[in-house]
């Protein structure tokens, strides 16, 4: 994918064959072979690659149990039954399936802060960063219309709940929400639109993945020191570097998905999904999964009218504007340094950002009432504060520390500084010892 | 790793004020607005923890107090006669139980339904022919199902308690709420505590103050030809696994297929990381 | 993790083989409840027997049962029926073979052998599908007064063995047995 700097020669009359034809080879080779990334990724940047087999699992699971499910009221609750009791092996599928969308938010959750955290988003990488968001936007959309399928409780009152954000948009809303269920109320129209589009989405996020890797292969990648790669010595090779760190990052992460789907597998599902979908009887209390409940707290901040706009459309904005402000993150940052290695004060406000995220989401699920409002309000403000004030003014006010000339001096210094855990002798370039 | 810690640290702190804070719209005794008043009681279960098993016998006398007590007003549509060989029975044994069910069946050739004696590919028959039904002779509130209630309740365990139950592996929330409910007639209500006609004061019950289940369970209600006592903390036990195992009938071979899979992907990781180090020996990075 | 081992080729290669291995094993396992997903779940496998009541069945009589999603003949066959089928020599047959689940699978395609045996053979069992591509054939048509497959014009005898057309072979007999005088327990 970088074109102009492909290394590739292909040694058999079959590759020179090929190659000449459609350079597929070469393009493998050139991206995920010989492609160059930075000697001083840590295990953060091994998420990309946990992002891709969740993405292939969530897919693989997904068309298997599509080969058992049926979208029809009736009996799309008992056909998740009988995937759980009748089909082979189809409680770890379903159960892969429904613990991996998951662990799939958990991995994207850790790649975004990563960005967050090291400035991945900045020039060049705004692009990169916004293909991000749009996958992550995805990931949303499918992750809650996968939710309705099984028809449970929580997916009948989680799909009338969400749809019915839309109605908060004046003239037009109610005629909104409307078309999206295919009528007055959730019924067999929504699930089975909501079936074939949670089938297309995952393909639809595939495909942005493509241009994500596109844009990261044009740029390269950030790393640790936020500093860009100046010379050969900055760089390993992406094979065998980058693909055995990425396969140790993934075989750990897999451990730890294992355990909830062997033991904990339903710890983050809700009760009240095992209970059939009851159009005439809401649950106690409606809390979506758990990786929309820092949006959820959000929404159920706004409990005063703004001017003319009221607390239930305010909510909604101020929902969506929680992710709409990702997508200008890049032009909001002001600072010129990338990583918050060399940036005391956005170190200190990113880290109560990721506490405040995470209070925000056990607030969203918390009934909404009491504290846990005057709490969620606190929050909220902080959630928008960091980037629309702190994020534009911390930039030209703040003063980094001193940035090491490179990449490769930045790793001898913290080797030198950190022990010997690489004895100097050995720290040879990497094209010398093969 | 010291930042992460600190930021978990501040985590804990923070919703641990929350809580306090939260605690502050603290109820009173007569007029409760949190269910269930009671947490449930923890039981120990054969079948809690990574290496967790059924306990047969415990099952097979849980069915007997399901078909004897519950059955009367709980359907359990989604259980096959056939499943229950998973209690150890024979198959001769499911086929004479099963046929002990009459079955609707048809049509036939002369398009009439008939009826027939149940065969082990059938399901437990419902006591009501429909929902409706089940309302109009129960009050107006239809028993729910039983093929899932195991994992269809679950009383909240609250911070820090959630997190904790990571570790633990404790998901027996379904079967400890059965249990306490089952057990938890016996306490007065509180004085200055209203209920509500026909209803039964039960501080473990999830939706409210009373439930409209009178107690079912008591001494001696149901037989054991096992020499288990017949009381009705041993009656609630064993229906509680047993609907436990009704929930969840995989998971015996979802905790065995677990441990396999945990010990090769901790092989397999630590094989990585040798292979990782190997790699990257040469590499200052 | 010395610089001993990275001196020591053997032992590095037989990492990286270990791993790979380990990979390669992890790969297989995981394939497999995908495979297995497809097999006939369990509420399929428990329906893998019917049983039958034949008592209103006088001779010259079928009736039809679906078994494992497929129907299966019955038949009560007249007294012509037999004798035309044992009148059939084994050479004449286009498949020799009994085709029999309930006896050896090398038997001769005799007309014992294809009914449901001694004191039995009126009855004939068998699964109504022709061993061609799968169509269900006609009953009493054809050539040979037993079976007609009106997709390709495959012709069976009374005892249902093929005769001529394109069927490889005779119609399979599943496995059956009568468990009163007048009720029939298939698979």
């Amino acid at each position: 994918m970088s074109e102009g700097h492909s290394t590739y020669t292909p040694t058999t009359g079959l590759g020179r064959w090929f190659d000449a034809r459609m350079p597929l080879p070469r393009l493998v080779y050139d991206s995920f072979i010989a492609y160059p990334v930075p000697r001083n990724l840590n295990y953060m940047w091994t998420f990309g690659g946990i992002l891709s087999i969740m993405l292939v699992s969530q897919i693989v699971t997904g068309i298997v149990l599509a080969m058992h499910y049926a979208s029809d009221t009736g009996i799309a609750f008992s056909s998740v039954e009988k995937i759980m009791r009748d089909v082979n092996s189809g409680w770890l599928l379903r159960y892969m399936h429904a613990n991996g969308a998951s662990f799939f938010f958990i991995a994207v959750y850790l790649h975004i802060m990563r960005g967050l955290y090291y400035g991945s988003y900045k020039a060049p990488r705004e692009l990169l960063w916004i293909l991000g968001c749009i996958i992550y936007l995805l990931m949303m959309a499918t992750g809650f219309m996968g939710y309705v399928l099984p028809w449970g409780q929580m997916s009948f009152w989680g799909a009338t709940v969400i749809t019915g954000f839309f109605t908060a948009i004046p003239v037009v809303g109610n005629w909104i929400q409307e078309l999206l269920l295919g009528g007055f109320a959730v019924d067999n129209p929504t699930l089975n639109r909501f079936f074939a589009l949670h089938y297309l989405l995952p393909f639809m996020i595939a495909g942005v993945v493509v241009l994500h890797v596109w844009a990261l292969h044009v740029t390269g990648q950030n790393n640790p020191t936020g500093i860009e790669v100046k010379s050969k010595t900055d760089t390993v090779a992406f094979t065998p570097y980058a693909t055995i760190k990425d396969a140790l990052g993934m075989i750990v992460f897999l451990i730890f998905f294992a355990y909830f789907i062997f033991y904990m597998p339903n710890y983050l599902g809700h009760p009240d999904n095992y209970i059939q979908a009851d159009p005439l009887k809401t649950p106690a209390h409606i809390v979506p999964e758990w990786y929309f409940l820092p949006f959820y707290a959000i929404l159920r901040a706004i409990t005063f009218n703004i001017g003319p706009i009221d607390s239930k459309l305010g909510g909604v904005l101020a929902m969506f504007g929680a992710i709409a402000v990702l997508f200008v993150v890049p032009w909001l940052d002001t600072s010129k340094v990338r990583s918050a290695v060399y940036r005391p004060w956005y170190r200190l406000f990113f880290w109560i950002f990721l506490v405040d995220c995470i209070f925000l989401g056990w607030l969203g699920s918390r009934p909404a009432e009491g504290s846990y409002v005057i709490m969620a309000q606190i929050a909220t403000l902080y959630y928008f504060a960091f980037f629309i004030v702190i994020m534009p003014v911390l930039g030209l006010i703040e003063t980094p520390r001193r940035l090491p000339n490179s990449i490769t001096e930045a790793v001898l210094e913290k080797n030198k500084a950190g022990g010997a855990v690489h004895p100097e002798g050995a720290a040879a370039s990497p094209e010398i010892r093969g | 790793m010291k930042k992460i810690l600190a930021s978990l640290a501040a985590i804990g702190f923070v919703m641990a004020a929350g809580a306090a804070i939260a605690q502050d719209d603290e109820h009173s005794a007569a007029e409760p607005t949190h269910f269930p008043i009671h947490k449930p009681k923890q039981v120990e279960w054969s079948f809690a923890g990574p290496f967790g098993t059924y306990d047969k016998a415990q099952l097979q006398r849980g069915l007997k107090v399901y078909k004897e007590v519950c059955s009367a007003c709980h359907s359990m549509d989604l259980v096959a006669f056939r499943t229950l060989e998973d209690l150890g029975y024979s198959e001769a044994q499911v086929k004479a139980f099963a046929a002990e069910y009459t079955i609707e069946d048809g049509p036939n050739d002369d398009g009439d339904m008939f009826e027939r004696p149940g065969l082990p590919s059938d399901y437990f028959t419902p006591p009501f022919p429909n929902m409706q039904a089940a309302a109009a002779s129960n009050g107006g509130a239809a028993p729910p199902d039983f093929s899932l209630i195991a994992k269809a309740r679950g009383v909240e365990r609250g911070f820090p308690t959630f997190i904790f139950d990571i570790f633990t592996q404790y998901a027996e929330n379904g079967p400890d709420y059965i249990y306490s409910l089952l057990t938890g007639y016996d306490e007065e209500p509180p004085a200055g505590m209203e209920i509500a006609e026909g209803t039964h004061y039960n501080p473990y019950f999830i939706g409210g103050k009373s439930l409209a289940m009178a107690p079912p369970l008591s001494d001696d209600q149901v037989t054991y030809d096992d020499g288990a006592p017949q009381t009705v903390d041993q009656y609630a036990r064993d229906v509680s696994a047993f609907l436990m195992w009704a929930a969840e009938p995989h998971l015996e071979d979802r905790k065995k297929t677990g441990f396999r899979v945990m010990v090769f992907l901790i092989l397999f990781a630590g094989l990585m990381y040798a292979t990782k180090r190997r790699v990257w020996a040469n590499v200052p990075h | 993790m010395s610089e001993t081992d990275i001196e020591n080729p053997a032992r590095r290669d037989f990492l990286y083989i270990a791993t790979g291995m380990a990979g390669v094993v992890g790969a297989g396992a995981v394939a497999w409840p995908f495979i297995d997903q497809m097999r006939p779940d369990a509420s399929t496998r428990a329906l893998s027997s019917v049983e039958v009541d034949v008592a209103a069945l006088e001779p010259g009589m079928s009736l039809t049962v679906k078994w494992r999603g497929k129907p299966v003949f019955v038949r009560n066959r007249t007294e012509q029926e037999i004798e035309a089928a044992r009148a059939v020599k084994l050479e004449e047959l286009k498949d020799p073979v009994a085709r029999n689940a309930n006896i050896a699978s090398d038997a001769p395609a005799n007309d014992i052998d294809r009914s449901a045996g001694e004191g039995k053979e009126n009855w004939l069992v068998m699964v109504g599908v022709c061993t061609h591509l799968g169509c269900i054939p006609l009953g009493q048509q054809g050539d040979f007064g037993g079976w007609f497959c009106p997709c390709h014009g495959s012709h069976y005898d009374t005892a249902g063995r093929i005769r001529k057309g394109p069927a490889p072979e005779n119609m399979t007999v599943p496995v059956f047995e009568f468990i009163s005088d007048t009720k029939i327990r298939i698979g």
